[in-house]
């Protein structure tokens, strides 16, 4: 009995902190959301939501009840399966990749040595969520959103892992834990600087692999209505939206990982070891979010343009230079 | 009689059946055989390049006196840039056979016009690329503008029906294993 | 003679046809300002045909007018760009009195050309929310609502109505301006102009809002003529003709102002004529608002202007009344409004707004004919967007600035 025990408890833990993770996480999923609305808000002269709660706080739940219960619209022509699928692969991509990130020292759910890959290859696989959605959904603008994704996919998720690939260089390694470690060590404390080329390309092709405002061409509300979610409605729609979020918190915590030094910070604080990593994390958000007020749409000829003749060359030659850099220096 | 008119009767002596000045603003009356050379002359050696407005009248049971007594006139207002001047033509249409040769090959702008008025008034363009109705369903019976075609209709379009019937069968579709009531139009 | 318009048309059967990709733009869509129906044959993300389906919003607006007398029908004008009604009241009203002869007062023509300027301010700043928004930036949109949120509640305060005014009355305007509405105009048109920059800072140095709209949609000058286009959408290609210098009315020959006009006629510069039509539209009101005091006092409407409920033919009597009975001697029947026809045009916010009336003599006009620039200017979208992709379709329907109110009439 004590023997069952005794094995089953690691996995028991993993369990454990796999929920605690996930449940923060959706937390932070939905309190995005609320802080994403405040924050443009204001930006824009306005209040923001303050009715459900104090300060509007409830907001985000009352919005995941409201989905939950409306109806949930599968349209006639659509390939069913596909249909019920594709909004589960976005999200279930977005939230595994949380799993390889370390948030401090001592908390990391899967230490895998080549955490950096396992992550391109999930937001990758999230994409598929988009284009599926955009094919099973049979709308004419699902599928123009489907295969503006498709496109998408391809230019930006090769200039955001040449981004990463002088990261691996000058880390050394492909475990996440191990990039932080190397990052304090280095005299600058962070990789943003050293690699600044490598952070600017990886922030704007984050942007663009998390259809964020100004690269939100799959969805374009005013092209082609909402894109790929189009026909979706309920809870459904609802998971779209989450794995939206899930991909934006991903990604900046990848980029606080990499770039910007993990949960290391110019001082301990006690009893949160996590402080800065969630510090660092709000603030990617923030610009997120900042981004969002700002900028207008890119057109679909034009995001092309950049991803390949402006960010895969400078990550090209991010890459020469840091190499020949660690050869010399 | 401005300049314009006087080179108008000069060049076509014939077409110009008549003329008249109405709140200041000069009017000439074409027939409609000539009207393609006519609105062609204004536009090249007139520099009438602003075609501002192409409209059909329906002049059935209008009571004051008018030089040329058709029932449809189509009105042409043209404006010249360049001296600043409004000049409209006026063509006589017979109810019987109502046409007018197009001018949209020297105005692109009378595409559309044209295609309203042969909506609204049944005057067709003939010349016309794509002639098809604009406002109204491209199933619609009648020419709404015309003076006997009634405000308020005694028959309803037919494909009213045919979307009433669609609501019908569609409200007792079982939405969510819940029966909708109603649904039935007034009932 | 002419030469012939080419139509592009692949015919089924052509053994060059396959089946396009169709998409049915509209009429329920984010971006197509009201119901307008794009019907659109696509390659991929270009455009290889574009048909414009019309008439969502038909509401026989000139089929009515026929029916309702001449002060009945200036109500519906209201109903034809109901972003800037002041100025439709105003092209009809201009029609009505170019008919009957009326001359209106000087205050009234102030009041008028005010609310004229007003109605373009808040029409343009519509305008350059939704462009905006289309285009990506939302943050303008909000910004510009708050303005005219604000020129609104002017609206409100000088006739009761924010958005369907009715203002304008034939030979002259309802009510007088009140102290209190010229000072709170005042403070507007001191505080507008720093507004005008912000919007400016928010978009006019954004590349990707420069990337959106410079080439965008080119009309070369003469093109743009021949289209029909009026306003802001001709004059970013570079003609300036504009009604108010070209006819003026109403007070425009009395106050100074600019036509700007753009150079290349893409997107960007009919959004930067426009930007500078609000600077000058706001010189106007300001103008105009200085030349009130001048007529303090002076009626705001014409002698002789025609009640609501006009009668088919004005009785007059022609002797004294019936020496026994009391009762007027039945007179001569002169016409209400003098038979003829006109056709009187103003520069609306979105373009040359012409009304073409006909009159018999009767209280109800025989014929309402209402050129609106926005059904002109939808006509010219297939042209427009000829070889350029579905995004650019909205930058178009956008910078053209229409509203089917006024296209379906």
């Amino acid at each position: 009995m004590e023997a069952i025990l005794k094995s089953a408890l690691p996995i028991l833990i993993l369990v454990v902190e796999a929920l605690v993770l996930l449940v923060v996480a959706l937390l932070h999923v939905a309190y995005t959301t609320y802080a994403e609305r405040k924050v443009i808000g204001h930006m824009q002269q306005r209040i923001g939501p303050n009715r459900v709660g104090p300060r509007g706080l409830l907001q985000p739940i009352a919005d995941v009840l409201k989905l939950l219960t409306k109806e949930d619209i599968v349209p006639l022509g659509a390939d069913r399966s596909l249909f019920y699928l594709a909004p589960l692969i976005s999200l279930v991509a977005g939230a595994t990749s949380l799993s390889v990130i370390p948030v401090w020292d001592k908390f990391v759910l899967a230490n895998v040595n080549v955490g950096l890959l396992v992550i391109l290859a999930l937001s990758s696989l999230s994409s598929y969520g988009v284009i599926l959605s955009g094919w099973a959904s049979n709308s004419r603008y699902a599928f123009l959103g489907g295969l503006r994704a498709s496109a998408q996919v391809i230019s930006y998720e090769v200039a955001m892992a040449l981004s990463l690939v002088g990261v691996m260089l000058m880390a050394g390694s492909m475990n996440l834990a191990e990039i932080v470690r190397a990052q304090t060590a280095t005299p600058f404390k962070i990789y943003a600087i050293p690699q600044i080329v490598g952070f600017f390309v990886f922030m704007v092709s984050a942007i663009a692999e998390t259809n964020r405002v100004p690269f939100d061409l799959p969805e374009a509300e005013t092209e082609l209505v909402a894109g790929y979610f189009v026909e979706y409605s309920g809870i459904r729609f609802g998971l779209f939206y989450l794995a939206e979020y899930f991909g934006m918190v991903v990604m900046s915590a990848v980029a606080v990982t990499c770039f910007l030094g993990g949960w290391a910070g110019p001082f301990e604080v006690p009893g949160i070891p996590f402080f800065w990593f969630l510090v660092k994390l709000y603030a990617l958000l923030f610009f997120y979010i900042w981004v969002r007020a700002t900028l207008p749409r890119y057109r679909y000829d034009q995001l092309m343009g950049l991803g390949w003749k402006i960010l895969i060359p400078l990550s090209l030659a991010n890459i020469l230079v840091t190499g020949l850099l660690k050869l010399w220096v | 009689m401005s300049e314009v008119v006087g080179k108008l009767k000069e060049r076509f002596g014939g077409a110009v059946l008549a003329e008249e000045v109405s709140c200041g603003q000069q009017v000439v009356f074409i027939a409609r055989e000539a009207l393609p050379e006519v609105v062609h002359f204004l536009h090249e050696e007139m520099d009438f390049k602003h075609l501002a407005d192409l409209c059909g009248v329906d002049y059935q049971g209008y009571k004051p006196k008018r030089p040329v007594s058709e029932r449809f006139e189509v009105v042409y207002n043209l404006y010249s840039l360049s001296r600043r001047e409004l000049l409209r033509l006026r063509v006589p249409v017979p109810e019987e056979d109502p046409w007018v040769p197009t001018v949209t090959p020297i105005f692109r702008v009378a595409n559309w016009f044209e295609r309203e008025c042969y909506d609204l008034l049944g005057i067709r363009f003939e010349g016309h690329p794509d002639l098809r109705r604009l406002l109204m369903p491209e199933d619609w019976k009648g020419h709404p503008l015309r003076k006997d075609y009634p405000l308020e209709p005694e028959e309803e379009w037919p494909g009213y029906e045919k979307l009433r019937e669609k609501a019908r069968e569609l409200s007792r579709f079982e939405w969510g294993g819940r029966r909708v009531r109603g649904g039935e139009h007034g009932a | 003679m002419a030469p012939k318009v080419e139509i592009v048309q692949r015919q089924f059967g052509h053994p060059e046809w396959e089946e396009p990709f169709v998409v049915n733009m509209g009429p329920q869509h984010p971006s197509t300002h009201g119901v307008l129906r794009l019907y659109l044959e696509l390659d991929g993300e270009s455009v290889v045909r574009c048909d414009p389906r019309i008439g969502y919003l038909h509401r026989g607006l000139e089929k009515l007018s026929e029916n309702l007398t001449y002060t009945q029908a200036m109500v519906l004008t209201d109903r034809l760009d109901y972003i800037s009604s002041a100025a439709n009241n105003v092209g009809y009203c201009l029609a009505v009195e170019k008919l009957m002869g009326l001359e209106v007062p000087r205050r009234a023509r102030l009041l008028r050309t005010i609310v004229c300027e007003m109605a373009r301010i808040s029409s343009h700043l519509l305008w350059l929310a939704t462009h905006a928004l289309d285009i990506g930036a939302m943050t303008v949109f909000l910004y510009c609502f708050r303005d005219r949120e604000w020129l609104l509640d002017i609206y409100e305060k000088i006739c009761g109505a924010r958005l369907t005014v009715s203002y304008a009355r034939v030979g002259g305007v309802r009510l007088d301006f009140t102290q209190e509405i010229v000072d709170e105009l005042y403070r507007f048109t001191e505080e507008f102009p720093g507004r005008i920059t912000d919007y400016e800072t928010l978009i006019d140095i954004n590349r990707i809002w420069l990337k959106r709209t410079k080439g965008i949609a080119v009309v070369p000058p003469e093109k743009a003529l021949n289209m029909g286009l009026t306003g802001p959408s001709l004059r970013g290609s570079g003609i300036p003709y504009d009604v108010r210098k070209f006819k003026p009315y109403d007070a425009y020959d009395e106050v100074e102002f600019e036509v700007p006009v753009g150079k290349n006629g893409d997107t960007y510069d009919r959004y930067r004529v426009r930007m500078e039509e609000l600077r000058q539209a706001n010189r106007i009101i300001r103008q105009c608002l200085d030349k009130l005091p001048e007529t303090e006092g002076e009626p705001v409407i014409a002698e002789g202007a025609p009640d609501l409920l006009m009668p088919e033919k004005k009785k007059v009597p022609e002797a004294a009344p019936h020496p026994k009975r009391g009762f007027l001697i039945k007179g001569a029947e002169v016409p209400v409004v003098p038979p003829g026809e006109v056709y009187v045009s103003i520069e609306a916010p979105k373009g040359e707004l012409g009304y073409y009336i006909v009159s018999d003599g009767s209280g109800k006009p025989w014929r309402v004919r209402v050129r609106a620039p926005s059904f002109v200017h939808i006509s010219a979208i297939p042209e427009m967007i000829k070889g350029h992709m579905v995004a650019d379709i909205i930058a178009v329907i956008g910078t053209l600035d229409v509203v089917l109110g006024e296209c379906d009439r």
